[in-house]
């Protein structure tokens, strides 16, 4: 029953849908119905890690690795001498359809090179999952790529689908499409991302209209943006990445280090390590902007365009902030104990929580699950520091950088906190830059 | 009240026996410093209190939670007791206490040590629980889905309610090596019942075949310029890893 092919075909259709980071199952929430194998939960569930320590939770595969397009970063790439196999609609599905009833994934990602045309490539993705949504009954959770350049009318099919939608930008800006991929367009790309975002925007309509309405990627739709193949700024990306979510209202961002697949004088060379660190820091940007209300402008701006790679960016902001510190923690608003390093947005809603029942010390936050070794700079507890709380401003600085470098180590100068500014901007700036 | 330390409570180890000793506590005025499953040994002249497990004092107590504190604090009592916290019993005991006195005001108090361990060890269970949801590994056997499981805590009827919706349709069971309980689902029914030990059948080809897509699926995946291990093992502990298709190196293997 089994066609020797298909263990091929997975490794290389998988193999080259892996620099897709995306692998998130979140968004909706769908009942199992009795007839149909499936449902999906809301926060989505990881079903693995893969030995680089990203979560599995979909079969991540391409339909198709064979590509008319020529975009110099991809493995797909028509001009890259590789191995070109297609699944069948039906080998994908016995295929998920079994991973699945395993729980081995909580559903499918299906990406596609681009066979023919962006519309004929479309048509083979939707052929596929009617047969694994309408044939096999399959109630999981369907993540799928848009062909940039596909007619409205197919995305709209291939929507009704699945549950989350994307189309990669890939390249941050119009100069970097043109330069690496010469067959899309910001137009084309940023086309299909605003129909998306108005069909979804139609559906919620809808269905308070119509319960039965069908819905339309009801986990919303995300994109991806490669860090480090171009020259682009962070400020760029992150600047970007907030107006997608504001404009486009996409439900996630991601990001993905660029690993060099190609030799190519435009591109970084095939020694270079993918800069993860500054993939990290984008992330931790995007929370930011997400959960903590902050604003890309605040994290970055033209004179400093880049995150600092030894500081976490909230804590970056923090130091460059030290007039709105030490905060109290019994009387903060939620909005200001979510700016301070070392609380989360859960500690910060069980300090709001624990408020209630009375004032909070230092040894409660530590119970409440504050992180204090960052903490402790910022923050009072009913008018008090944090006890024998003493610092040498290197330390305290070199304490917070503790995530990434160890700076060596000075001679050590005794100050107390609060006495006196104990860390200028300019000792930020001296010492980030290595100046002291 | 009696504040004496060293009375010791032994119960039968059901939730219903622990609410009894909530319930005896009360009427004896007095509190114990241990309460004891029947799974611990006893020690040398250990004079524990035999508290009888009676329905009817059980009732009044839990009932008397919601209205007495919330519902939120019925729900933590019972998640709490099962979670592995070793203490779980005098947790959930003085948790209660705590609770009616304070009233409902009990679920805000985060910085008392009581609550505060009580949520901790409730959230260490949902989050197990949560992380089993996608790391339980199904085996075919004919119309069957059989998974092992071996939790810390007791997740089974916290994941019950999830696959039996998810696999609306199919037969399954997941065997609980830790508590030798099992979860087994059929004709859209599930039941919780006791296992000693489980023997399964070897498994057949198609089943084999699909392990070994999956192991080579999982090995593809991973980008070899990025792997770092500690970051796996700190979202997957390899306490996991036994029971998992990916990580199982015999091809046909049956054992557990």
């Amino acid at each position: 029953m089994f066609n020797i092919d298909i263990y091929n075909k997975l490794t290389i259709l998988s193999d080259s849908a892996k620099y897709d980071v995306a692998c998130t199952s979140s968004g909706v929430d769908r009942k199992g119905k009795f007839g149909s194998i499936g449902s999906a939960a809301k926060a989505g569930i990881c079903h693995s890690f893969s030995a680089d320590g990203r979560c599995i939770s979909l079969l991540k595969v391409l339909l198709t690795n064979a590509c008319v397009f020529d975009c110099k970063y991809c493995v797909n790439r028509v001009s890259n001498d590789s191995v070109r196999v297609a699944f069948t609609p039906q080998e994908l599905a016995e295929l998920t359809i079994n991973f699945y009833r395993r729980n081995y994934i909580e559903g499918l990602f299906l990406s596609s090179g681009v066979i023919r045309s962006p519309n004929y490539t479309t048509e083979q993705m939707i052929k596929a999952l009617e047969l694994l949504r309408n044939g096999y009954h399959f109630g999981g959770y369907i993540h799928v790529k848009a062909i940039p350049g596909a007619d409205g009318e197919l995305i709209t099919r291939l929507g009704l689908l699945a549950d989350r939608m994307s189309i990669n930008i890939e390249l941050p800006s119009q100069e970097s499409l043109t330069l690496l991929a010469p067959n899309k367009t910001k137009e084309s790309i940023l086309r299909p991302m605003g129909l998306i975002s108005t069909k979804i925007q139609e559906n919620c309509t809808d269905l308070v209209k119509y319960r039965h309405a069908s819905k339309f990627v009801p986990a919303g739709q995300s994109t991806q943006l490669i860090v480090g193949a171009t020259p682009d700024s962070d400020y760029k990306i992150l600047t970007l990445t907030e107006g997608l979510y504001r404009k486009y209202r996409l439900k996630r961002v991601f990001f993905s280090a660029y690993v060099p697949v190609a030799e190519n004088s435009l591109l970084p060379s095939m020694d270079t390590k993918p800069p993860l660190i500054r993939e990290h820091r984008l992330y931790q940007a995007d929370w930011l902007l997400r959960f903590y209300g902050f604003e890309a402008k605040e994290l970055l701006d033209e004179q400093n365009p880049n995150f600092n790679l030894q500081v976490d960016p909230k804590c970056n902001w923090a130091l460059n902030h030290l007039e709105k510190f030490p905060l109290e923690i019994n009387k903060a608003p939620f909005e200001m104990l979510l700016r301070v390093p070392g609380i989360g947005v859960t500690s910060a809603q069980r300090i709001l929580t624990a408020r209630r029942s009375g004032p909070i010390d230092f040894s409660g936050l530590k119970k409440i699950g504050v992180v204090l070794k960052r903490a402790q700079y910022f923050v009072t507890c009913k008018g008090k520091i944090m006890e024998g709380l003493k610092i040498n401003s290197e330390g305290a600085i070199r304490s917070l950088m503790a995530d990434q470098y160890k700076l060596p180590s000075r001679y050590p100068e005794q100050l107390s906190l609060f006495n006196e500014p104990f860390i200028t901007r300019e000792d930020v700036h001296r010492c980030l830059t290595g100046q002291i | 009240m009696l504040d004496r330390t060293d009375i010791v409570y032994a119960y039968d180890g059901s939730f219903e026996g622990l609410m009894c000793c909530v319930f005896d506590s009360y009427e004896h005025k007095e509190i114990p410093s241990i309460i004891r499953p029947p799974s611990v040994q006893q020690t040398l002249f250990d004079t524990a209190k035999w508290i009888e497990t009676d329905e009817n004092k059980a009732d009044r107590v839990f009932n008397s939670i919601p209205m007495k504190i919330s519902y939120e604090a019925q729900e933590l009592a019972k998640l709490g007791f099962l979670t592995c916290a070793p203490n779980k019993e005098l947790l959930i005991f003085h948790f209660l206490r705590l609770g009616f006195k304070y009233g409902d005001k009990v679920m805000t108090m985060l910085t008392d040590d009581t609550v505060c361990s009580l949520q901790k060890a409730v959230r260490h269970l949902t989050s197990e629980s949560h992380k089993f949801k996608g790391f339980v590994r199904f085996s075919v056997y004919g119309e069957v889905l059989v998974a092992v499981i071996e939790p810390k805590n007791y997740v089974l009827p916290l994941l019950s309610p999830h696959f039996c919706d998810r696999y609306h349709s199919e037969r399954f069971m997941i065997y609980d090596k830790t508590h030798g309980m099992a979860i087994i689902y059929q004709s859209k029914k599930a039941e919780l019942i006791y296992v000693e030990d489980l023997t399964l059948p070897d498994v057949d080809s198609v089943e084999v075949e699909y392990r070994r897509l999956w192991k080579q699926f999982y090995k593809t995946i991973a980008i070899e310029g990025r792997i770092n291990s500690r970051c796996r093992t700190t979202f997957m502990p390899k306490r996991y890893w036994d029971q998992m298709t990916e990580f199982d190196k015999n091809n046909a293997s049956t054992k557990w």
